[in-house]
């Protein structure tokens, strides 16, 4: 089985089209719901005849779903770890589903359903993992959707249950509304101005916590942070969503008011910076992952400052995940050293940003 | 920096206090802060599932729920102790009281107030899951092109449906 990936409604990546509110800090808005069938070990502990039964059921739900009219299926059992980490470097499936960590080698009966702008991973550590993704600052749209299909699932497979306790999932941190709404911010104002300190801490007296671009266990890398509702019982999905949206509005305040500080106080030091990773973007011949993050969110910054005008939110947004070594090695048509990778990448940021350069400086 | 209040020592707390609107700042160093009820080792785990797996330790060693078994998936205590994650549904229920406690630990509350859910009745169940696994099969059988085990499949879910 081989991966088109223009199969999908939007090439799955059309939350990164910059059209939501508060683009140019807000990437996009992601919220999950996990949820288990009735009758089934988790995932884990179901033996291989158990997920596939699953897998079935689903499949069988599925097909009477509106919002998942067009989804395409992959089956990532059936996939090669390329194809799979395509997957995951588009935000489309979790590492954990595509198996990619040493600890969690693909198991049967993973599969994800992608439809437009939501999908449905099956067999992650949950037997459900719904998702919505959004462009931009947009926890209601999100959620209006991912409930909804919520409801058309649910009336269709019995959801794991219990009065007290809520949606049962295999972890404990996600019991109850089995819910993690999360917003994907560039911050690097706050971080040039140093207040980021101060930001997260309050971040997690308000019992919301951050990670970095990939989730959990990730590194903060480029400046860009996730930031997710801590718990997920004792409150209603309304009341986590109703924090999440105040506390992110006001960390986009406060991201807004450093960037205009940083121009104001310190205008010349930080234009030179920005142009300066521009012109490395521009023109280096290698780049390391982390150093094509680190400019890019220079770059990102200077376009939301507008001393770059000629530059899309869109481009750089594509430029993340399209710079990274999996679509890479896809784009190369095989697979790369970490070294051949570096020059592959610059080689690939240095062709985006010279079809867009017209007008720039 | 110098402790503010021994002089001697270095100072290693920075306590902000308002008081009567006014801010002040002292530098102490640990035996000073302690002196004034400032708690400075800081033991807590970051995160709350660290904390959580804790008390699930401590819980075991002083009840020996250690080899208590799920009746539906066979998985212990100690599993859940070894990886974090519960064996199945049925694992709430059956170790309900010790989850209630934790669970209080972990989100400071033990009780859904989101969205109830009712699900749906058995009957249009049983249909689903058997049509799903044989919509399943069927593929399979045509991608490996039985073609005389998927006609018969074809029609066992045709009559289904």
């Amino acid at each position: 089985m081989t991966l088109d990936l223009s199969l999908l409604p939007d090439g799955g990546v059309g939350w990164l089209d910059a059209s939501g509110p508060h683009s140019d800090i807000v990437l996009s808005t992601r919220i999950r719901l996990a949820r288990n069938v009735e009758g089934f070990a988790f995932t884990a502990r179901a033996r291989d005849g158990e997920r596939l039964r699953v897998l079935a059921q689903v499949r069988e739900a599925v097909a009477g779903i509106s919002s998942l009219d067009d989804a395409v299926m992959y089956r990532l059992d059936e996939l090669p770890p390329t194809s799979r980490a395509l997957l995951h470097e588009r935000h489309l499936v979790s590492k954990e589903l595509a198996g990619l960590d040493a600890q969690h080698p693909v198991r049967s009966g993973a599969a994800v359903f992608l439809g437009d702008r939501v999908g449905v991973m099956v067999n992650e550590e949950d037997h459900l993992r719904l998702q919505a993704l959004r462009s931009g600052f947009a926890l209601q749209d999100a959620f209006a959707s991912i409930d909804k299909l919520d409801r058309d699932l649910g009336s269709r497979i019995p959801f794991s249950y219990h009065s007290e306790f809520g949606f049962l999932t295999a972890c404990p941190t996600n019991v109850g509304t089995g819910m993690r709404a999360s917003v994907l911010i560039h911050l690097p104002g706050l971080v040039l101005t140093k207040e980021i300190g101060k930001v997260l801490a309050s971040l997690q007296q308000m019992g919301l916590t951050y990670r970095g671009l990939y989730g959990e266990g990730s590194e903060v890398v480029g400046n860009f942070f996730q930031i997710s509702n801590q718990t997920t019982l004792g409150r209603s999905e309304e009341e986590l969503l109703d924090q999440l949206l105040r506390v992110v509005g006001h960390v986009v305040e406060r991201e807004a008011e450093a960037r205009r500080v940083l121009l104001r106080d310190a205008g010349y030091i930080i234009e030179d910076k920005l142009w300066r990773a521009y012109g490395t973007l521009r023109y280096a011949r290698s780049l390391t992952f982390d150093e094509a993050m680190n400019y890019l969110s220079g770059v990102r910054l200077a376009v939301g400052l507008k001393l770059i005008s000629s530059l899309s939110v869109y481009t750089l947004n594509k430029l993340l995940i399209f710079s990274q070594a999996a679509h890479l090695a896809f784009a190369e048509g095989r697979s790369l050293t970490e070294s051949e990778t570096s020059l592959a990448r610059a080689r690939y940021v240095r062709k985006a940003l010279e079809k867009e350069a017209g007008s720039v400086g | 920096m110098v402790c503010d209040s021994c002089k001697e020592r270095d100072a290693v707390v920075h306590l902000t206090t308002i008081e009567n609107n006014a801010v002040n700042q002292l530098h102490l160093c640990e035996r000073c802060a302690a002196d004034r009820g400032v708690e400075t080792t800081v033991a807590a785990p970051k995160h709350p599932l660290g904390e959580f797996l804790q008390e699930v330790h401590k819980q075991i060693a002083s009840t020996s729920t250690d080899s208590a078994r799920c009746s539906f998936c066979n998985a212990t205590f100690s599993d859940f102790k070894a990886t974090g994650r519960w064996g199945c549904a049925r694992c709430y229920t059956n170790f309900e009281a010790a989850i209630r406690e934790l669970l209080r630990r972990v989100h400071g509350n033990h009780r859904h107030v989101g969205r109830a859910y009712h699900p749906p009745m058995s009957e249009t169940l049983e249909r689903a899951a058997v049509l799903g696994e044989l919509k399943e099969r069927l593929r399979r059988a045509i991608e490996s092109e039985q073609f005389e085990v998927a006609a018969d499949l074809r029609d066992r879910i045709r009559v289904l449906e």
